[in-house]
């Protein structure tokens, strides 16, 4: 068992493998548009299989939803309740990640705290929710969480301790990235898809604007995958078809100051402000729900700011008066129909679409859909399973066991 | 199917150019009229909205012998930070835009740039904070230059690379908290968020290549004071190099633009003392055989 307090960078270079098998002589050619977590953890997947790989980004790597997360790594217990199958998702991939990228979590559990009586009349519900998906719990009383988390709000019930944990929204997924490249993966940033290239029905490649050097080219491919997050359904136009991805905004505010050590949750349907995490300096407080249509940078509402404070306050008092040291949005990638439900009633399922199966069929053009990022490593396999079915390949998917390189290595010559 | 259609993100009047490497891309567009398209301006009270901002932003296309400045006219929401400018010319005026960002609250060290010649988050820079008349923003130096205000951390990282640098420290516990059973101690990232400001900022680095620079050896530092198994010889043999902590000049430059309170100037100070006290000891030791 590797201690969080270990030094990562000597293990992880000595676990680390190379796509061992020979690959074909002349392997098939797929390129991935979207260099967030799920494009970057595809591109790990299909290396390792032994494919040809380029990563199309419009902008810096992580520079979309990826980046701008909670940093929240779900124990799944968020879940258990109204999304069963996200809780075991969930479950099973915070185990393998913790596994593949030893030190890259502030592991250090999570707490959901009952503070009304409706709350903790949910206890029962909870815990066998959690029970059957999986989620390890232990309930602890009042007293108990006030030693655990002195900052609590004393009013509180009861509170059940979970495997949540703190994750970096960049750096996990840059060791993806770094990875994925040391064995051969080409991640191309600043290029933008400008179209994808079809003959007749066939999708058989994208051209692309290369915004650092100002030039057009065209990258053909056998498979294009469409990995662009809540811009699947922009991207999917470009090759004539349709997703059922609905972007979904939520605001984020981050607090000067750790007022909290571990995850704190509240402790009833997922709703607004009701998640504050610690990371690094400061504390991050989450989130609201609103659909967009436009995924690009939306509006930070003052009314969302101050009730993802207030909410959230409820549960540690300290964050009434913290200073704030920033408010963003993030775009998540909901699966649905854009604007016949709310957020909060969508699951965060994902869903692999390979669009040659389609009413009106493209051959050539695989999207991935749905998801967060706890899951990216298992959206990933599920791509690559279904690419590698397309191409008739048959290899197993081995990412849970391939111990990441460490971020830096992203940035390594 | 059409091979030609553009994204829909890219607004009509700046997408198709001729390609042309060493052109500097996008005409030098002397600024469109002062509206936000997409921001609900028309429903403000006229008391909010904010002057007149001049924001003049470095250009650079690999191939460019030298970067020219674009001038871009905004009229920002109160609290809009430089990044949510620059993201605003990317989305609405000039998608070719050049730009490094990711979690918009200073925790990744991505967006790192000059602002009217000091080094900054744009995250974590509000545009009404700045009061000179124009905001002039700026790649970081000392570290080679992408395009536009993006630079390659490659260097940078280098540096890290030689020190070890693990992510994940010990935290210091909210009101002593006992950590929960199955916790064996709280754990948290470290304060350095490898934005390379303070290496953008440092008068040594920007003289001298070599020197190893206030991050890396702010980095040393905290390896020294919290080792997590890792052997301190190669650490402190580093910070005896003649390129390490005995070229700091004090200018505190460093210190001054971290936007994560790492202090790289006092952290090297701390290196430099027991680099010398290891210095005497040796020589003592030494005069004694």
């Amino acid at each position: 068992m590797v201690s969080p307090l270990d030094r990562v960078s000597p293990g992880a270079r000595a676990e680390f493998r190379e796509a061992a098998p020979p690959a074909p002589r002349d392997p098939p050619h797929v390129v991935i548009i979207g260099g967030g977590g799920t494009g970057a953890a595809v591109a790990h997947d299909l290396v390792l299989r032994g494919l040809r790989v380029t990563l199309v980004e419009r902008g810096e790597v992580t520079s979309g939803t990826t980046g701008r997360h909670h940093g929240l790594l779900h124990s799944g217990a968020r879940y258990a309740m109204t999304d069963r199958a996200s809780a075991i998702e969930c479950i099973g991939e915070n185990k393998i990640l913790r596994r593949i990228a030893p030190g890259s979590f502030e592991e250090n559990d999570g707490l959901f705290v009952a503070l009304t009586d409706e709350d903790a009349d949910l206890e029962r519900q909870f815990l066998e929710g959690c029970w059957q998906c999986a989620v390890p719990t232990r309930r602890i009383d009042r007293a108990h969480a006030l030693r655990l988390e002195p900052g609590l709000n004393p009013d509180l019930r009861l509170a059940v301790q979970v495997p949540d944990a703190t994750m970096d929204a960049m750096r996990l997924p840059l060791r993806f990235f770094a990875t994925a490249r040391r064995n051969g993966a080409e991640i191309l940033t600043f290029t933008e898809v400008t179209a994808v290239t079809t003959a007749g029905r066939s999708v058989r490649g994208v051209a692309v604007r290369d915004h650092a050097a100002g030039r057009d080219y065209e990258i053909g491919a056998d498979i294009v995958i469409n990995a662009a997050g809540p811009w699947a359904g922009k991207v999917a136009a470009l090759a004539g078809v349709t997703v059922p991805v609905a972007p979904t905004a939520g605001v984020m505010v981050a607090v000067r100051g750790r007022h909290c050590n571990m995850v704190v949750n509240r402790l009833h349907a997922p709703g607004d402000g009701d998640i504050a995490l610690p990371q690094r300096g400061m504390t991050v407080l989450g989130t609201s729900s609103w659909p967009v249509n436009d995924p690009d940078d939306p509006d930070v509402p003052a009314d969302h700011v101050e009730n993802v404070v207030r909410e959230t306050s409820n549960l540690l008092p300290a964050l009434r008066g913290a200073e704030i040291r920033a408010s963003w949005s993030a775009t998540r990638p909901l699966i649905g129909k854009n604007g016949t439900q709310s957020g909060r009633g969508m699951a965060r399922e994902f869903r692999c679409f390979d669009h040659a199966l389609d009413d009106s069929p493209t051959e050539g053009f695989v999207t991935i859909a749905g998801g967060k990022a706890t899951t990216l490593r298992a959206m990933a396999e599920i791509t690559a399973n279904v690419v590698c079915g397309k191409l008739g390949i048959d290899r197993p998917c081995e990412t849970s066991d391939v111990t990441l390189l460490p971020h830096a290595a992203w940035y390594a010559r | 199917m059409s091979e030609s259609t553009l994204p829909p993100i890219q607004p009509a009047e700046t997408a198709p150019k001729p390609v042309g490497p060493p052109e500097p891309v996008g005409p030098p567009e002397p600024v469109g009229p002062p509206e936000t398209a997409g921001t609900p301006e028309t429903a403000a009270p006229p008391e909010q909205v904010g002057p007149t901002v001049h924001l003049r932003i470095s250009r650079l296309r690999a191939g460019d012998r030298k970067p020219h400045f674009e001038e871009f006219e905004f009229t920002p929401e109160p609290g809009a930070t430089v990044l949510d400018l620059l993201l605003e010319i990317r989305r609405n005026r000039d998608p070719s835009l050049v730009m490094r960002h990711s979690c918009m609250h200073a925790s990744c060290g991505t967006c790192g740039v000059r602002i009217n010649g000091r080094e900054a988050l744009a995250c974590d820079t509000k545009v009404a904070g700045v009061t000179a008349p124009t905001v002039d923003v700026e790649p970081l130096v000392n570290q080679r230059p992408v395009a536009d205000l993006a630079t390659d951390m490659v260097d940078f990282y280098a540096r890290f690379e030689a020190v070890g640098f693990p992510l994940v420290r010990s935290a210091e516990t909210v009101g002593g908290a006992e950590p929960p059973e199955g916790v064996k101690a709280y754990t948290r990232f470290e304060n350095c968020i490898e934005c390379g400001l303070c290496l953008s900022a440092c008068p040594i680095s920007r003289t001298d290549r070599s020197y190893l620079g206030p991050a890396a050896l702010a980095a040393a530092a905290r390896v020294a004071d919290e080792p997590r198994g890792q052997p301190l010889g190669p650490i402190f043999a580093i910070a005896a190099e003649p390129d390490s902590v005995w070229r700091c000049r004090d200018a505190m430059q460093c210190t001054a633009v971290c936007p994560s309170a790492v202090d790289p100037a006092r952290a090297l100070l701390g290196l430099r003392r027991r680099v010398a006290f290891g210095r005497v000891r040796s020589l003592l030791g030494r005069g004694r055989q």
